[in-house]
C-alpha cells in the first residue's frame, strides 16, 4: 500500500484487518523481519512550507532527506542534528525519508552541541492504529501548548502512529569547519580528552575516537572564529593535533556518522548508549571492536555473529541496542533493551491507546 | 475562570487523609492550620484563589511516594508545587486537593565535569543550578525570568524557556533525567546520564506535562562552558515591520545571537521612564546579543550592524563595555516593574512564525483600540515568542474582564497567524480553554490518553490543560 494522501493513509489504517509494516525508504529496518501489509508512506512527499527567515521547515514524511537537504542546503541552512544515513552499514537500499529519520531519531555526531533529532523537531502529523489523524506542536520553536507528543513520536519506530508531516528548527550551515586529529591512544585517553575538550567555551560539536585510535574533534563557525577556536583548542589540550578542514573534515565526519568503518564487516552491530566516563569500562566488557561518537556517550561495537553482548555488558546506566543482526540473533535477541517494569508498563500501556488493535509494526518496541 | 466544584466526599474525610498523612511525615512536613495554607492558596497568577485541603511538603522521593500512595487510595487530588511562580495557574489548588511541594527538596546529588551533567533533587531553584557550577565555568542554559525562584520542579512541568533558547533551548532540550514518582506511588527513572531513551522518549512526554503525568523529585541536567564573552548592540527603527524584516535578515544571514529581543513603543517609553537606559525614541527596539571572544563577537557585531545599516536604523549602538552592555539590558530587563508601576496588567505568552511579526504587531494595535485598553509589546524576536502586556485597572469593574476577554482575542490571533498559545508558561488554567482553538478534539483527546496511561484515575492537577468540559468525564470516573 502507498497512499498519496493523508486522507487515503487514514483509510488504509482504519481498514487494516491484520499487521501492518510501516516503511519509509526501507533504510533503517531493524529488529525482526516485519510481518504484515507494507504500508510505504513514499507517496506522501513534498515541502509545504519553507521559512528561512524563522529558520524552521514543515515536511511531508515521505519526503526523500536528500530533496530536503537540497532545499535548505540552497539558501545555506540544514538540519541541526546530522541524521545518518544506514545504508552502507546495514547494506540495506531504497532512499532514506524524512519520516524514517524521524521515527529513528537519527542524531549524528553534532548531537553532543546540536542536540538530537527530537531537540530539532517541533511539530509532527501522524495517522494512529484507529486511523484517526492527529496533530501536535506546530511550526514555532518555541511551544509549550499541551503535551509534548512530538518528543515521543521521535524514536517510536513508526508503532504509535504513521507520521505524515514534520516541523523542524534549522540552523544556517557555517562557513568553516576544522577537524584536530590526535595521536593514537586508548578509550580511557581518549574519553578524558574528549571530555576536556567538550567542556571548553569552543563549542565543539563533533567528538569521536575511531578504530585508528585517534581523537577527532571538530569545530564550526565563521573562517576566522574557527581558526582561532581550533588553536585555542589545540594550546587548550596539547600534544599534537594534525589539522584538517574543507572537505577532508567534512569527509571524515560522514565516515563517523555512518559508522562506515564496520560497514561490509561481518559480524553483528551494537549501538551502546552510555554515560561519558562510564565508556572505557563498556568497552573493555565488550572486548570487540568499537568506535565512539559522542565524546564515548555513543559506542559501535562489532562483535560476533550470535553473541548477547547485552548479557556481556551486564548492568550498566544506559542500553544497547541490536543494530545489525543475523537473522538467527535477531530471532535470538530483542532489539531494544528491556525497560525496568515499571517503564514497560507505561510503553506497553501508550501502544495500548495510540495502537488498540496493535497493527502498526506490532512486535518492534516489544 | 471556573473551577470544578469540590466532591463533598472528600471533604468529608480530611481528617482521615490528614491523620494518615501525619503518620507518614514530620510534623514540619504537613500543614492542615488554616493561616499557614493559606500561603499556598495561589501562584503568580494571583487573580485566583483556593485554600488548599492540606500541604505536604516531603524531604525525600521515598516521602513523596508514601503521599501519593495514600492520596491514590483515598482518591484524593493532588497538586504538584515548585516555587509557586507559574503565572498560568499551574499551582493553584483545589478546595479538595492537596498540594505537595517539593521546597524541602534542594539538595545538589551530584556534579559531574567530565560528563557535563548536573543532578539536583527538584526544589532547588534554576538560579542556584547555575549558581553551583559557575565558579567552575559551567552554566545552565534556560534561564526563565523568574530564575532567582522558580524551581526546577517547576520548569520540567512547564517546560521554561528563557531569554536564550535560540541559541541553547528551553528546558527539554536540557534534560537528561528524571525520577518521578506515578500518582499510585510507583517510582521509576527515566533517562539518565546518557543521551538518549532506550525505548519511547518518556522524559520528553514527561517535560511539559504541567504535573499531571508524575511528581519529578530528582533531575540530571546538562550543564554547558560558559562562553568567553557576550556583548549586544541596539538598535532603533521607525517601524514594527523594518524591525521585524531585520530580525529575519539577520537570522537568515547565518548568525546565531544568544538573543534577540523586541520591545515597541510603548514598551520603550515605560522602561525609559522607569529605567532611564537611554533608549531612543523611536517605533520598535531590537537587543541583539552575540557570545564569543573578542574578535568573535566584533565579526559577529560588525555583520548584524551592516544588515541593520540596510534597513535604515534610527540608533544603532554596539556595547564596547561590560558598563555600556548592562546599560542596554538594564531597559530591557526593568520592562515587567516599569509596566507593574504604571498598572496592573496580564502578561501573554504566544508564540507566532516570525514572518507574521509586522501583521500581528498591527492587529494587536487595532484591537487594543477596540478593547480601550493598552498593550505593551516585549518578546523575544528570535523564536518569535511574543510578551504581549495588557494593562488594566484591578480596581476598576470589569476591567478584568475586559483584559481577559482581549488576552483570548490576542492569543487567538497567534494561532490563526500559524503560533501556539503558549510559548512558555504553559497552559495551566489560564489558557486551558482555549486549547480548542488550536487543537481539534482529536489531538486533546490524544493528549488525555496519555494522562489515561500515567493517572488513569486522574488525581495529578487534573483541572489544568484541557477544557474543563473535554476533560469532565474522565475526571468524575
Amino acid at each position: 500500500m502507498r497512499p498519496a494522501s493523508e486522507d487515503e493513509l487514514s483509510e488504509m489504517v482504519r481498514a487494516a484487518r491484520g499487521p501492518l509494516v510501516v516503511r519509509g525508504g526501507g533504510t533503517r529496518a531493524l529488529g525482526r523481519p516485519g510481518i504484515g501489509d507494507l504500508l510505504e508512506t513514499g507517496g506522501l512527499s513534498g515541502i509545504t512550507l519553507y521559512e528561512p527567515g524563522a529558520l524552521t521547515v514543515v515536511v511531508r514524511a515521505g519526503t526523500p532527506l536528500a530533496d530536503l537537504e537540497a532545499a535548505l542546503h540552497a539558501e545555506g541552512q540544514r538540519l541541526p542534528f546530522e541524521p545518518m544515513d544506514m545504508r552502507a552499514l546495514l547494506g540495506s537500499s531504497g532512499i532514506p525519508t524524512v519520516g524514517g529519520m524521524v521515527a529513528s531519531n537519527a542524531s549524528g555526531p553534532r548531537r553532543v552541541q546540536a542536540g538530537a533529532c527530537r531537540d530539532s523537531l517541533i511539530g509532527v502529523r501522524l495517522v494512529d492504529g484507529t486511523g484517526t489523524v492527529i496533530k501536535n506542536g506546530g511550526r514555532v520553536m518555541k511551544n509549550v501548548t499541551g503535551y509534548d507528543l512530538v518528543k515521543l513520536m521521535a524514536g517510536s519506530w513508526g508503532t504509535l502512529g504513521v507520521l505524515t508531516e514534520c516541523s523542524f528548527k534549522l540552523l544556517p550551515v557555517p562557513a568553516a569547519e576544522v577537524t584536530l586529529l590526535g595521536d593514537e591512544v586508548s578509550p580511557q585517553q581518549a574519553v578524558q580528552i574528549m571530555g576536556q575538550a567538550l567542556g571548553t567555551p569552543y563549542e565543539v560539536n563533533g567528538a569521536a575516537w575511531g578504530a585508528n585510535g585517534r581523537v577527532a574533534l571538530r569545530i564550526e563557525g565563521f573562517a576566522e572564529q574557527v581558526a582561532y577556536r581550533g588553536a585555542a583548542l589545540r594550546a587548550a589540550l596539547g600534544g599534537t593535533w594534525e589539522m584538517l578542514d574543507g572537505e577532508a573534515s567534512a569527509d571524515l565526519w560522514r565516515g563517523i556518522r555512518d559508522v562506515k568503518a564496520f560497514a561490509g564487516q561481518a559480524g553483528d552491530v551494537w549501538r551502546i548508549s552510555v554515560r561519558p566516563s562510564d565508556a572505557p569500562e563498556m568497552v573493555a566488557r565488550a572486548g570487540c571492536p568499537v568506535a565512539m561518537d559522542w565524546g564515548g556517550g555513543l559506542i559501535w561495537a562489532l562483535c560476533a555473529s550470535g553473541r548477547d553482548l547485552r548479557a556481556d555488558l551486564g548492568a550498566f546506566r544506559g542500553h544497547a541496542t541490536l543494530i545489525r543482526g543475523s537473522e538467527a540473533t535477531r530471532a535470538a535477541l530483542p532489539v531494544f533493551q528491556p525497560e525496568a517494569a515499571p517503564v514497560a508498563a507505561l510503553a506497553q500501556g501508550l501502544r495500548a491507546r495510540f495502537d488498540p488493535r496493535g497493527v502498526l509494526n506490532p512486535g518492534l518496541m516489544g | 475562570m471556573e473551577m470544578p466544584v469540590p466532591n463533598p466526599a472528600i471533604l468529608a474525610k480530611r481528617n482521615r487523609v490528614l491523620a494518615r498523612l501525619a503518620t507518614i511525615l514530620p510534623g514540619e512536613a504537613l500543614i492542615s492550620d488554616e493561616a499557614e495554607r493559606r500561603a499556598y492558596e495561589c501562584d503568580a497568577l494571583t487573580a485566583y484563589r483556593c485554600v488548599p485541603m492540606a500541604v505536604a511538603l516531603p524531604a525525600s522521593t521515598g516521602e513523596v511516594a508514601a503521599i501519593l500512595r495514600i492520596c491514590h487510595e483515598e482518591g484524593v487530588p493532588v497538586v504538584p508545587r515548585g516555587s509557586g511562580t507559574s503565572l498560568a495557574g499551574g499551582a493553584l489548588p483545589t478546595e479538595d486537593s492537596i498540594i505537595l511541594g517539593v521546597a524541602r527538596l534542594r539538595e545538589v546529588l551530584e556534579v559531574n565535569y567530565p560528563d557535563r551533567y548536573i543532578r539536583v533533587q527538584t526544589g532547588i531553584t534554576n538560579l542556584a543550578v547555575t549558581g553551583e557550577v559557575e565558579g567552575d565555568g559551567f552554566f545552565y542554559a534556560p534561564d526563565p525570568s523568574s530564575q532567582l525562584a522558580c524551581a526546577i520542579a517547576g520548569n520540567i512541568a512547564m517546560n521554561s524557556g528563557g531569554a536564550h533558547c535560540l541559541k541553547y533551548g528551553v528546558t527539554t532540550n536540557n534534560l537528561l533525567g528524571v525520577t518521578m514518582v506515578l500518582m499510585d506511588g510507583t517510582v521509576v527513572e527515566l533517562g539518565g546520564a546518557h543521551l538518549d531513551a532506550a525505548g519511547y522518549d518518556l522524559m520528553g512526554l514527561v517535560c511539559g506535562s504541567e504535573g499531571q503525568l508524575g511528581v519529578v523529585t530528582e533531575a540530571t541536567l546538562r550543564i554547558l562552558p560558559k562562553p568567553e564573552g557576550a556583548r549586544p548592540v541596539l538598535i532603533g527603527f521607525d517601524s514594527n515591520e523594518v524591525a521585524g524584516a531585520c530580525v529575519s535578515d539577520i537570522i537568515k544571514a547565518g548568525v546565531l545571537p544568544v538573543a534577540i529581543e523586541f520591545m515597541d513603543r510603548p514598551c520603550i517609553r515605560a522602561c525609559e521612564d522607569f529605567a532611564k537606559a537611554g533608549y531612543p525614541d523611536c517605533e520598535a527596539l531590537l537587543i541583539v546579543e552575540v557570545e564569543g571572544s573578542e574578535a568573535e563577537i566584533d565579526e559577529q557585531l560588525g555583520l548584524i550592524m551592516q544588515i541593520a545599516r540596510r534597513h535604515n536604523p534610527v540608533e544603532l549602538r554596539e556595547s564596547q563595555s561590560e558598563e555600556e552592555s548592562k546599560k542596554i539590558w538594564l531597559g530591557r530587563k526593568s520592562a515587567f516593574g516599569a509596566m507593574g508601576q504604571i498598572n496592573d496588567y496580564m502578561c501573554l505568552d504566544g508564540t507566532i512564525p516570525v514572518s507574521s511579526l509586522p501583521f500581528v504587531l498591527r492587529r494587536i494595535g487595532e484591537m487594543s483600540t477596540e478593547f480601550g485598553l493598552d498593550v505593551a509589546n516585549v518578546f523575544h524576536a528570535g523564536d518569535g515568542n511574543m510578551h504581549p502586556l495588557i494593562l488594566f485597572d484591578a480596581n476598576k469593574p470589569g476591567d478584568l474582564e475586559r483584559c481577559e476577554a482581549l488576552g483570548a482575542e490576542i492569543l487567538k490571533l497567534c494561532v490563526e497567524a500559524g503560533g501556539c498559545l503558549t510559548g512558555e508558561h504553559g497552559v495551566g488554567i489560564e489558557k486551558r480553554d482555549l486549547m480548542s482553538v488550536q487543537f481539534a478534539p482529536e489531538d486533546l483527546e490524544a493528549q488525555m490518553r496519555i494522562k489515561d496511561v500515567f493517572d488513569p484515575r486522574w488525581l495529578l492537577n487534573p483541572a489544568k490543560v484541557f477544557p474543563l468540559a473535554a476533560s469532565a468525564a474522565r475526571r468524575a470516573a
